[in-house]
């Protein structure tokens, strides 16, 4: 029996021929993220497993929000240098963990990391198997090793034609509102189909970063030209590409038509209650703020698809709207291509990478009875400040379209996405 | 030790579908670790935290702890709460609390076999669920006893088997 992606990357890396789900197997890591090293410093390690290998950011309250997470970050920049870490990324440097890591070649196909935070799924856009182990990162920094059980595997297979006012988070919303957020629980999603090659980068990074709202462990592309060319003069390391086998054996397959996808919005308070953007517009939903960024949206192609909405029109005079960009480098390509100026011309507050509006952490956080639209990925109770608020997930021109309307509208009535007169270079 | 049986016997809370770490450790207190257990699912449930008591268990439903992985564990723990068991369990939590030896199940149907108040007696060796209060029994679904999660709850904790094995490595 053949095996699937996730089958194979867990059997190379537990040093086994093949893998069976069920299965329960401690595997070698190729990277980790630094969450935790005064845990190390109290267990008295006085070597990490690869000072090369583990990443360290700090994204969620960047910069501090109080004085006990400077202190934080105080120690963190001590443990950086006693650890002879090598990719720490300081403020002005920084981005969300998500972003800023695949940037600095901490991913390449073939690989598998466990690492902090839930949306570590992200980096399986990379045909690599990437997942969450938050507590579990003090263990891989002190052993390189960590256990997993193998996951079944769903083949999700994108097929038909991505019409142009569609991007991947289109797809993964309308993945979770057919399929539901438990579809891949504890399982390994594994993406095929004549769809891939039509995605960016950006657009697999967030179809993998929601994997987990799909309840996913991984959430795994093939490895392509785009794949490749992202990761052109990123790093040394030696891409090790992995297809499935075509006999593998999938616990379910799940096709996805493109072909005449509407854009998709995820009604409060939960991630799997998706709706066309026709069915909410006849809502007349009122929004008080719009946020665009996060490491689900905040990528150059996610401003700029805003910024065609928002070009010489204003943020609504009853709503504020926040742009952060996920890293530095996407600040500063936005910046550089004049798409950060319209929006600041419209009225957008732009913001530094920081997780914060996304999780209700800082820079942002809505009050009670207030409607926020947002690029991000959660929409449960309170997710994004006071428990008595609502939330509603968008793609980024759903976003800045409700930003400019006051209220959730279909972003088409504002611009002529099949034309595109608009252009601006969006590979980054 | 190995032989040993992990059972938890007491008080039912019913929660629900797709309870999320934002429920239980809301983003503002987040970074506050256990200290914010006050504010434990005070959207869903407000007021739980005071009539929680300690050597409590939860009942969930389909997704317990879908979302975030932040340490949502610990809110539950500090709250008393001693074990859980649900139709199905948010994949990171459930890693998380394994780790912070907190036992969970999955144990399909268990949401339907409990009304809240119930007493629960589990086994998380064999996965037998049992309601005492109306004298109903299931099989959830436990791991091999020579598995690592397994382990890690024997063991009490991750920090545990990461000490452990930092005393095998000097000792060699």
């Amino acid at each position: 029996m053949g095996m699937t992606l996730a089958e194979k990357i867990l059997a190379a890396h537990s040093g086994r021929d093949a893998v069976k789900p069920g299965e329960f197997v401690w595997c070698n890591i190729d990277a980790t993220s630094g969450g935790g090293l005064r845990g190390l410093e109290r267990l008295g390690v006085e070597r990490v497993w690869d000072s090369q290998r583990i990443y360290v950011t700090d994204d969620h309250l960047a910069p501090p929000t109080s004085i006990s997470v400077a202190n934080d970050m105080v120690e963190t920049r001590r443990l950086v240098e006693k650890y002879g870490i090598t990719h720490f990324y300081e403020y002005g440097r920084h981005g969300i963990q998500h972003q800023v890591f695949p940037e600095h070649g901490y991913v390449v196909p073939g690989d598998l990391i466990a690492m902090a935070d839930s949306h570590s799924t992200t980096g399986g856009a990379f045909n690599a198997a990437v997942t969450c182990a938050t507590g579990e990162s003090l263990y891989i920094m002190t052993t390189g090793r960590l256990w997993f059980m193998v996951p079944e595997s769903i083949k999700v297979e994108l097929a038909g034609t991505l019409p142009p006012w569609c991007v991947g988070k289109d797809v993964v919303l309308k993945i979770a509102g057919t399929h539901g957020t438990e579809a891949g629980l504890y399982k390994s999603l594994e993406f095929s189909g004549p769809g891939v090659k039509q995605l960016s980068i950006g657009s697999r990074m967030t179809i993998a970063n929601m994997g987990v709202e799909l309840g996913a462990k991984f959430a795994i592309f093939p490895c392509d030209e785009t794949t490749l060319s992202f990761l052109q003069g990123r790093t040394e390391r030696e891409p090790r590409p992995v297809a499935p086998d075509p006999d593998a054996a999938y616990a379910e397959v799940i096709e996805v038509n493109l072909t005449g996808l509407e854009p998709q919005i995820a009604c409060p308070h939960d991630p799997g209650n998706v709706h066309s953007v026709a069915e909410v517009v006849r809502q007349h939903v009122r929004i008080h703020q719009a946020f665009l960024g996060s490491c689900t949206n905040g990528r150059l192609e996610d401003l700029v698809m805003a910024a065609k909405i928002l070009k010489g029109r204003k943020v609504h005079p009853k709503v504020r709207m926040i742009a952060s960009p996920a890293s530095m480098e996407q600040w500063r390509a936005a910046d550089k291509l004049g798409v950060l100026q319209v929006l600041a011309d419209a009225d957008v507050m732009v913001a530094h990478p920081t997780c914060g509006p996304c999780y209700g952490g800082h820079l942002g956080i809505i009050g009670a009875g207030e409607v926020c639209i947002s690029s991000t990925n959660r929409n449960f109770q309170g997710r994004m400040g006071s428990p008595e608020s609502f939330v509603y997930l968008a793609n980024p021109a759903t976003v800045a379209a409700g930003a400019v309307a006051g209220e959730i509208v279909d972003p088409r009535e504002l611009y002529n996405f099949e034309k595109d007169e608009m252009t601006w270079p969006t590979k980054n | 030790m190995a032989d040993e049986e992990l059972i938890r016997e007491g008080r039912v809370w019913l929660l629900g579908d797709n309870v999320s770490t934002d429920l239980m450790m809301p983003g503002e207190v987040m970074r506050l670790g256990g200290e914010g257990y006050r504010q434990c699912f005070r959207a869903n449930r407000p007021g739980w935290v005071d009539q929680v008591r300690e050597g409590d268990l939860i009942v969930g439903g389909r997704n317990f702890g879908c979302g975030s992985s932040r340490p949502a564990h610990l809110n539950l723990l500090r709250n008393g709460i001693c074990g859980i068991v649900a139709e199905s369990l948010g994949r990171v939590f459930f890693r998380n609390a394994i780790n912070g030896s907190l036992a969970v199940l999955t144990c399909p149907g268990v949401s339907k076999a409990f009304d809240e108040g119930d007493t629960a007696r589990v086994n998380f060796s064999t996965g037998v669920v049992q309601n005492l209060t109306k004298g109903i029994s299931l099989q959830g679904i436990a791991f091999p006893a020579d598995s690592p999660p397994m382990e890690i709850l024997r063991i009490g904790g991750l920090m545990r088997l990461i000490e452990k094995e930092l005393a095998k490595k000097s000792g060699e």
